[in-house]
Parts: structure tokens; C-alpha cells; sequence
């Protein structure tokens, strides 16, 4: 690493004045788990690291009307303890939980994570399930992003060098409906998922009204699945339903060849994951 | 260059370093702590371990400038200034949970925070918890013995 210049910010107005000054030769850092990895190994540099650690307000993990309401540097470890979080929005403790090890989660933020655009990440998937959407927030005000539409490209997401994630919101869950997250991993368990999918579904009297799927690790971005979603709204949801609609997550994932698959059994998983998610979750909601 | 206050061990340290020095060549060159080792250098493997404001971290991907203003634990706080070893560290010495000891520190620092978080954990808890912390040697059995063992101690003592 070269030397930088590191800031400590004490509010979201000094942020903003550094970000706007030093543009894309600064950085926001966090947690810094995967930045000072990336610094490290010399695949980025940076003339300008801005430290969230000193803005107030923007750690927290509170519940109103609108929701569950994660503040940008909240840890994924606070996210896996937050009794708010588990009360409401199960799938999330569960999901955060899987994330790397007790010390990553310790430092990585909820908002450093998903500004850092890793497509193999475990929250987008179920962030996506649950419909949640990102604050994006710059001087010129706050734009709210939906999770699916954050992510452009590899580690390539839709931010701005002056914005900042300050706020995830998750709404609430309705009482009945059925979540799932599964990791597929035949490797180590604090490894990425060779593939991930979670899902989101309402029911009645065993007809689909209405569902979200999101798959992880399974191409360039964490995507919606809207195909698998579109086939089970407003089907019965038999097994040939579930399995049909789960099918179709072959055509909406665009896999790499890795150390942890071939594209082709990446594609082949997607759709065996995205099944057992469903029937994992209707089986839960059942019980 | 920029100068860095924290709590270490209990004692306030102030020392100069340079932007892109990590928490982990920090306490070990800066310092002299050499109890917390460097193997993979990006967080997977444990051996680095120590904890910030008493949460396990991996200081090979923290940056001694992010740790201004906090406190950090390592490894050589834990026995008393008589030399009377933790009862983690005396678990370990009993019940077999080191052979090389290079992995050591950082599971009996892993250990201690999950103890300090969970007194009485489950051989399921245990395992969970320790899996960021990689042993080329033991097979990992007697390390999760080690743990056991020592949470009884505490909780006896308690």
C-alpha cells in the first residue's frame, strides 16, 4: 500500500465536503474488510480513505412503520444479534449469521458490504426476498434504490464517489408468509456460496399471491428472479409448480466458471437450491 | 504519518505510524506483541486474532489507524503477572488443544470472547464460533475439548 491520507468525519456534512473534494481518489471505509484486502494485494489505491466510524446516527438498527431500519455501518454482527431484527425478520438473522466468521462480521457493515458489490455475498439474495431498499444518500439529497437495482456489474454498483449508503430499509414481513435462505457450499462453511437463494412467498389456501426470489453467487450481480416469481403467482403450489418455476432460475443466472463450480453446474444448482428454498420455507410456515 | 492513541492490554499507548500500516504489523513490530501471528493475511485463518473493544477481529485486515481511540486484547494479557496461566490457557495445556501453537493464540483469543459472550456454550455453539480459526495440526477435537473444559473451570469458579 501507498501512504493515504485517512479522514475522520464527524458528521454527514464533512463526509460529503471530502467525498465531493477528492471525488474518485477517495473512499468511504467502514468495516474495511474487503478494502484493505483489495489495498493490500494493490488492486486499488486510493489518495483518501473517509472513515464512516465518526458520523453519528447512522449505526443503528431500530423499527418503525416504514420497517426494519438498518443504518449503513451497523455490523453484520449487530444484525445477527438484534433482537428487533430476529423478532421481525428472521430470514435476516439467519442470513447475516452465514456471513464469513465472528471476526469479519465483527467489522463488515451492512452498507460497506453492499457498496462494496461482491455478486457472491450472502445478504443480497434474501435482502432481495424481502424487498428491501438502500438509501443512497449525497449534499444533493437521498435516492432510494431497490437491493436488485443496486448492483450493475461486477463489484460495480449504482453509487456515486459522493454518496453514501446511510440507511437499508426492510419492510415488514406479513404474518403467514414463507422465507428461506439456503447457502450452497460443498466447501468450507466460511467460504461464498457456490450458489444461494432466498425466497419470499404469500399464500392462501395453498394458491401463490404473490412471491420474491433472489439468487446470489450466480453471476455478475445478485439477481430478482422475476421468471421463477411470474410462474408461481397465482398457481397452486404443488411440487411440479415449485419445481417448474424453479427450473426457470436456469435462464435468469449467468454463472462463471470458479473454484467453486463450472458455470454449468452453478446453473444446474440454481435451480435445485432455488426448489429447496420454497419448499423449505412452505414446509417452516406450515409447521 | 499520524499518531495513534488506544488502550492496549489496558495501558494507553501513543505511537506515530504510517496510513497503510495494518493493526496486526502494529502490535507486532510497533509493539513487540508477537503472541497474535500472520498466515493467510486476508482474515480467513484465525491466527491473527485479537479483540477490539473485546470483539474478535482480524487485525491483518484492520488498519492500526482504524484502532485510534479503541482498546485492544492480545494473547499476552492473559496470563497473570505471576505467570499463573487463564483457565483458557490452562485447558489448553491440560487437555492436549495445541501441537506447533502457531494457530493458538488466536483460538484461545476466539475462545475467550466467545466464553465472555456465551459462558456455557454447546459443543454446536463452540464449533460455529471457532470455525474462522483454522489448525493444520490437532484435528480440532481437542481444541473444542479444551474450550469445554475450560468453560466448566469458569463456571465452577463462578
Amino acid at each position: 500500500m501507498r501512504e493515504f491520507s485517512f479522514h475522520r468525519p464527524q458528521s454527514l456534512d464533512e463526509t460529503f465536503d471530502l467525498l465531493e473534494r477528492y471525488g474518485e481518489d477517495a473512499r468511504p471505509i467502514a468495516g474495511g474488510t474487503a478494502l484493505v484486502i483489495l489495498l493490500k494485494e494493490r488492486l486499488v489505491q486510493y489518495e483518501h480513505l473517509v472513515s464512516l466510524r465518526g458520523v453519528p446516527g447512522i449505526s443503528g438498527i431500530t423499527v418503525d412503520a416504514d420497517g426494519l431500519r438498518v443504518g449503513g455501518t451497523a455490523t453484520h454482527r449487530a444484525m445477527e444479534v438484534s433482537p428487533e431484527v430476529r423478532g421481525g425478520w428472521p430470514l435476516l438473522t439467519e442470513t447475516y449469521h452465514h456471513v464469513a466468521t465472528v471476526r469479519i462480521r465483527n467489522s463488515a457493515t451492512v452498507g460497506g458490504g453492499l457498496a462494496h458489490g461482491d455478486p457472491n455475498q450472502d445478504p443480497p439474495p434474501s435482502l432481495i426476498a424481502l424487498g428491501a431498499t438502500v438509501k443512497a444518500t449525497s449534499r444533493a439529497g437521498v435516492r432510494t434504490v431497490p437491493v436488485e437495482e443496486l448492483y450493475r456489474d461486477y463489484y460495480d454498483v449504482a453509487l456515486e464517489p459522493w454518496e453514501i449508503v446511510t440507511e437499508v430499509v426492510v419492510p415488514p414481513v406479513p404474518a403467514g408468509n414463507a422465507t428461506a435462505f439456503i447457502k450452497f457450499l460443498p466447501r468450507t462453511a466460511n467460504d461464498s456460496a457456490t450458489v444461494s437463494a432466498a425466497v419470499n412467498i404469500r399464500a392462501a389456501n395453498g394458491k401463490c399471491e404473490d412471491a420474491r426470489v433472489g439468487i446470489g453467487a450466480a453471476g455478475p450481480v445478485p439477481i430478482r428472479a422475476r421468471k421463477v416469481e411470474d410462474a408461481l403467482r397465482g398457481q397452486d403450489l404443488t411440487p411440479a409448480v415449485l419445481r417448474d418455476a424453479a427450473d426457470l432460475a436456469r435462464e435468469e443466472v449467468d454463472p462463471l466458471d470458479d473454484i467453486r463450480g463450472s458455470a454449468s453446474y452453478k446453473r444446474d444448482m440454481a435451480a435445485v437450491i432455488t426448489r429447496r428454498a420454497m419448499e423449505q420455507a412452505l414446509q417452516r410456515e406450515q409447521a | 504519518m499520524e499518531t495513534i492513541e488506544l488502550t492496549v492490554n489496558g495501558e494507553r499507548v501513543q505511537r506515530d505510524v504510517p496510513s497503510y500500516r495494518t493493526l496486526l504489523d502494529f502490535i507486532r513490530n510497533d509493539l513487540g506483541l508477537t503472541g497474535a501471528k500472520e498466515a493467510c493475511s486476508v482474515g480467513v485463518c484465525g491466527v491473527c486474532t485479537v479483540l477490539l473493544d473485546g470483539a474478535p477481529i482480524a487485525p491483518c485486515i484492520t488498519l492500526a489507524l482504524q484502532a485510534h481511540g479503541r482498546s485492544i486484547t492480545t494473547i499476552e494479557s492473559l496470563a497473570s503477572a505471576d505467570g499463573t496461566l487463564h483457565p483458557i490457557q490452562e485447558a489448553f495445556v491440560r487437555y492436549g488443544g495445541f501441537q506447533c501453537g502457531i494457530c493458538t493464540p488466536g483460538q484461545i483469543m476466539s475462545a475467550k470472547a466467545l466464553l465472555d459472550t456465551s459462558p456455557r456454550p454447546s459443543e454446536e455453539e463452540i464449533k460455529d464460533w471457532m470455525m474462522g480459526n483454522l489448525c493444520r495440526c490437532t484435528g480440532y477435537y481437542k481444541i473444542i475439548e479444551s474450550i469445554q473444559r475450560a468453560a466448566e473451570q469458569e463456571t465452577v469458579r463462578a
